[in-house]
């Protein structure tokens, strides 16, 4: 449960989470961002399933890894956010395609 | 494949920050990887963005982080060779001929660096505090809350509570505090009789500066603000479905319970021992601050010839001593380069070596005065160690009874220390944990080997760089 | 206190005859170094491998084949008696060729082993690359044909270990790791053996400590021409099951985890990571199943395989000082089975030798000392 100090700040940047569309600042961290949006699991487990969110937001813990853009394993807390990206929660085993997509 | 890199410095905190305007200054070929986005490390993470962007809210991130921007400044304007977004994942050497290959991952591309020398400035991270349900959503670290301040100007909003001990507790507090952010506990884990026992270090502490008084405010500004403090904090646990929504403990043995939202954890921090481990250099563990670090000289260089490491990486001491540090090991390099003369050397290294000296003399004091507080026999059986493999205190102590001799035994056996994160989050826990069932010392113990990758990276990516 | 058996050596060897030691009745202890030995067994891929094992030796050709074949009881066996799952399969392998040449390769062991006496190739035949790729969709263009056996699998090396570990002390087995075993003096009869941390006296002693056999072996008459060969592994992050059968060098565990290998160098005792290495083993991987290319690689490691001089074991009792053994091979995780089943047994009486006839250091024509 995360809210911007600044509530008039211009949310310029526009992501796509899950599908659901958040509104960013350029600087944000993904990670930041997600949060602000009032999520705080990013991803599941890789043996249980169970729901993760982020832990140290620095890079160590890898409890924020998302796929950005089809490409995943990426740690959310470490990139900056960029208009445009399509970002889904990584789920316990992530399937592999080939470049048919299939 | 460059040649003519004289020094790669990893990690762009205030010892490589320091280290990199040092040799840049005097004219060494520096190249500067950084993990991050932007310069600053922890401490001062997007101070720029921040003083640019978000002035307003320097005021209640405090003084220490906007002294931040005095280094960043300077570097900025040098024109020093600064990769962002730089992910070192192997470093091989040294030749015969004493030279390394660091091999780092950048916007998706693999790529190699030559170089004699390197500095590593990868610093440190909070100790992994495992509690029943620390893996769930909304339980996060201390240094957590402060870097999304810093990066995004975000705050927790729901039920706030701090646990644990340490300077960064007091700080992030004061942070908060000044920012309005509403706290509704403070859950202090301190020992009790810590302060008289830290008081026999007290007179080193006075020399360091104004580390005492600031430190005095600090604690001040926390009991004037009202907030609910409990003190001699024990058995936390983290309660709650798919995310923290409870959090029990005991005051001074008594039992309680409160609604959270954000349950932020922090019992201090370790040096990030991955890339001096994955360099199989020399590490000692320190009692006191119950931590391994790796073994340097006066000058920051390691058991490997070349090979530095600087800042808290090289053993908890601040981002003074980190600057400090790391113009040291600039000059070092520099005089061995023959950029720099002996006595030019000198003249700077004993000043900066004096003030090391000084200011190092607070520690004794701190890490007496928060001293991490969990005692491992008290971590119960059921609670997580390894997050990512999901393995437990008591399957780990399971398998020292049936006769495993280490972490890497454990590791076979359990895969604890297999997962994503390569054994960050639980390495140190592991080896406490093992300590205390095997009735040996953590130095006896030993640690995780590490292996590359140092991060994971794609299959292509290695396979394409071996192309070019 | 005596034991009627010292093993010296700890790992999937020397567990597995400590198993079928135990289960015959006799008492034993097992000697181990510290946490970071060199440890064969945690570098195992977890092959249980048939098609390639007994070109130029159609004894080890049967042996792998035996061995093989008992694993299926062996691994439910273990699974009762310990509750851990070492998960073995075998649903057949497929050895890869990315060009004519390797197919020629693997088409003339074929033919020879076929030449053979006893179990010939083991039912192993080539495939055309098609053919391949109907048994295994992911298998990529590139592959022109395979080696294919009915009768390889894999296992969880690691788990094996443990849950052998784990059944041999239950059943009496004196462990004790950090003991490096420094001299062995025979006593006629028995033995004693000096470790860095105190003596041990038993009727009989066991060499199953990899590398360090050879050194050993001197102490009770023994020439065991083994030298480390390294291996390099590259492991990846968990995925979806991806693969119908094994693919020699591509492997994936239970856990989801694609394990790629298979190089061999020799470096001596250098246990340290070799880029050039792991990229051959990328490159290849990828060649052969393109969609491991996206998969992030989490861990490498390289460990050193136990190699004698044509790459078969080495079994024998020492006939200068009868009761003293070797037992070593480079496949520790595929005669798993056979070594404690069927090899174990023979410890205890008298034909070890004849019974293992072709696998004795003799054939490599040096003198016992």
């Amino acid at each position: 449960m995360f809210k911007r100090f600044n509530q008039k700040t211009k949310l310029s940047v526009k992501i796509e989470f899950d599908g659901k569309v958040v509104e960013a600042v350029e600087g944000d961290t993904v990670a930041g961002a997600i949060m602000a949006a009032g999520i705080s699991d990013l991803r599941e487990a890789t043996v249980s399933g169970a729901p993760r969110g982020p832990y140290c937001m620095m890079g160590v813990c890898f409890e924020c890894l998302v796929e950005i853009d089809g490409i995943g394993h990426q740690q959310a807390c470490l990139l900056s956010v960029k208009n445009g990206m399509i970002i889904k929660r990584e789920k316990a085993k992530r399937l592999v395609f080939d470049d048919h997509g299939c | 494949m460059t040649m003519g890199v004289d020094v790669v410095i990893i990690g762009a905190g205030p010892a490589g920050m320091s280290a990199a305007n040092t040799i840049n200054e005097f004219g060494g070929n520096v190249v500067v990887l950084d993990e991050q986005a932007a310069p600053g490390g922890q401490i001062y993470k997007a101070i720029d963005h921040v003083r640019h962007d978000r002035p307003n809210e320097l005021m209640w991130l405090g003084p220490t982080y906007s002294e931040g921007a005095r280094l960043t400044e300077k570097f900025g304007s040098q024109e020093i060779d600064y990769r962002p977004g730089s992910m070192v994942w192997n470093i091989e050497g040294p030749t015969s001929d004493g030279f390394y290959t660091v091999y780092y991952s950048r916007t998706g591309k693999s790529r190699k660096l030559v170089t004699g020398y390197i500095i590593a400035a990868t610093g440190a991270m909070e100790r992994p505090v495992p509690i029943p349900g620390w893996t769930l959503p909304g339980v996060m670290t201390v240094g957590a809350i402060q870097s999304v301040m810093k990066n995004s100007g975000i705050y927790p909003s729901g039920k706030l509570i701090l646990a644990g001990t340490g300077p960064l507790v007091l700080q992030s507090a004061n942070q908060l505090i000044a920012a309005n952010v509403d706290i509704a506990a403070i859950l202090d884990t301190s020992p009790k009789g810590s302060f008289v026992r830290a008081l026999k270090y007290f007179p080193r502490a006075a020399i360091a500066g104004d580390y005492l008084f600031k430190g005095w405010k600090l604690a001040r500004e926390v009991r004037r603000s009202g907030v609910k403090i409990y003190r001699n904090v024990t058995d936390l646990a983290a309660l709650g479905e798919n995310s923290v929504q409870n959090v029990s403990f005991k005051e001074n043995g008594e039992e309680h319970c409160l609604e959270v939202d954000t349950l932020a954890l922090h019992e201090g921090i370790l040096p990030n021992t991955q890339l001096t481990r994955l360099l199989d250099l020399k590490h000692v563990w320190s009692e006191r601050q119950r931590s391994f670090y790796p073994v340097v000289d006066s000058a920051g260089e390691t058991s490997r010839s070349g090979v530095f490491v600087v800042g808290d990486g090289a053993g908890i001491s601040g981002s003074k001593t980190a600057e400090y540090s790391g113009v040291i090991a600039g000059m070092t390099i520099l005089e061995k380069l023959d950029y720099i003369k002996e006595s030019q050397r000198d003249i700077i290294v004993e000043e900066k070596k004096l003030r090391r000296f000084l200011d190092e003399g607070i520690r004794p004091f701190l890490d007496t005065l928060f001293p991490a507080p969990t005692k491992i026999e008290a971590i119960s059986n059921k609670t997580i160690i390894c997050r990512c493999e999901e393995i437990t205190a008591g399957e780990i102590r399971d398998v020292v009874k049936k006769g495993c001799s280490g972490p890497n035994q454990a590791k076979a056996f359990l895969r604890c220390g297999m997962g994503v994160c390569q054994g960050r989050m639980c390495g140190a826990s592991v080896t406490e944990v093992m300590s205390q069932a095997m009735g040996k010392t953590p130095s006896d113990v030993g640690t995780y080997r590490i292996r590359p990758p140092l991060k994971p990276l794609s299959l292509d990516e290695i396979a394409s760089l071996n192309e070019s | 206190m005596a034991s009627d058996f010292i093993v010296v050596g700890g790992g999937l060897v020397g567990a597995s005859v400590a198993y079928g030691l135990l289960k015959s009745g006799a008492t034993v202890t097992v000697l181990d170094e510290g946490d970071t030995a060199f440890r064969a067994s945690r570098g195992n891929f977890g092959l249980v491998w048939v098609q390639s094992k007994g070109d130029g030796m159609h004894e080890y050709a049967a042996w792998s084949r035996e061995s093989s074949d008992l694993w299926p009881d062996f691994a439910e066996r273990l699974g009762e008696e310990t509750g851990i799952n070492v998960g073995h399969h075998r649903p057949g392998g497929l050895e890869l060729c990315l060009d004519e040449a390797e197919y020629k390769d693997f088409e003339n062991s074929i033919n020879r082993m076929h030449n053979q006496p006893s179990v010939g190739e083991n039912g192993r035949r080539m495939l055309s690359g098609d053919e391949v790729r109907r048994m295994e969709p992911s298998v990529g263009p590139e592959v022109v044909g395979a080696s294919y056996c009915p009768y390889d699998g894999i296992v969880n090396p690691l788990y094996t270990l443990r849950a052998l570990h784990q059944k041999c002390i239950e059943t009496g087995m004196i462990y004790r790791s950090d003991h490096i075993v420094e001299n062995i003096i025979p006593q006629s009869p028995g033995f004693k053996v000096i470790t860095s941390k105190g003596d041990f006296i038993g009727d009989k002693v066991i060499l199953a400590a990899g590398n360090g056999n050879r050194n050993l072996g001197e102490y009770v008459g023994l020439n065991i021409p083994t030298g480390p060969e390294r291996g390099h592994i590259v492991v990846t992050e968990r995925t979806s099951p991806l693969f119908n059968y094994v693919l020699g060098s591509i492997r994936q565990t239970d856990e989801g985890t694609v394990m790629l290998g298979a190089t061999k160098e020799n470096v001596g005792f250098d246990t340290g990571f070799n880029f050039e290495m792991a990229a051959k083993i990328i490159d290849r991987a990828v060649r052969k199943v393109p969609t491991l290319k996206n998969l992030r690689m989490i861990r490498s490691w390289s460990a050193l395989r136990i190699m004698s001089p044509d790459g078969f074991p080495v079994y024998e009792e020492s006939s200068q000082f009868p009761g003293a053994f070797v037992v070593t091979c480079h496949s520790g995780v595929t005669l798993a089975a056979a070594h404690a089943l069927k090899l174990a047994p023979k410890l205890l009486g008298n034909d070890f030798n004849d019974t293992f006839a072709a696998f004795s250091p003799m054939r490599f024509n040096v003198q016992e000392i």
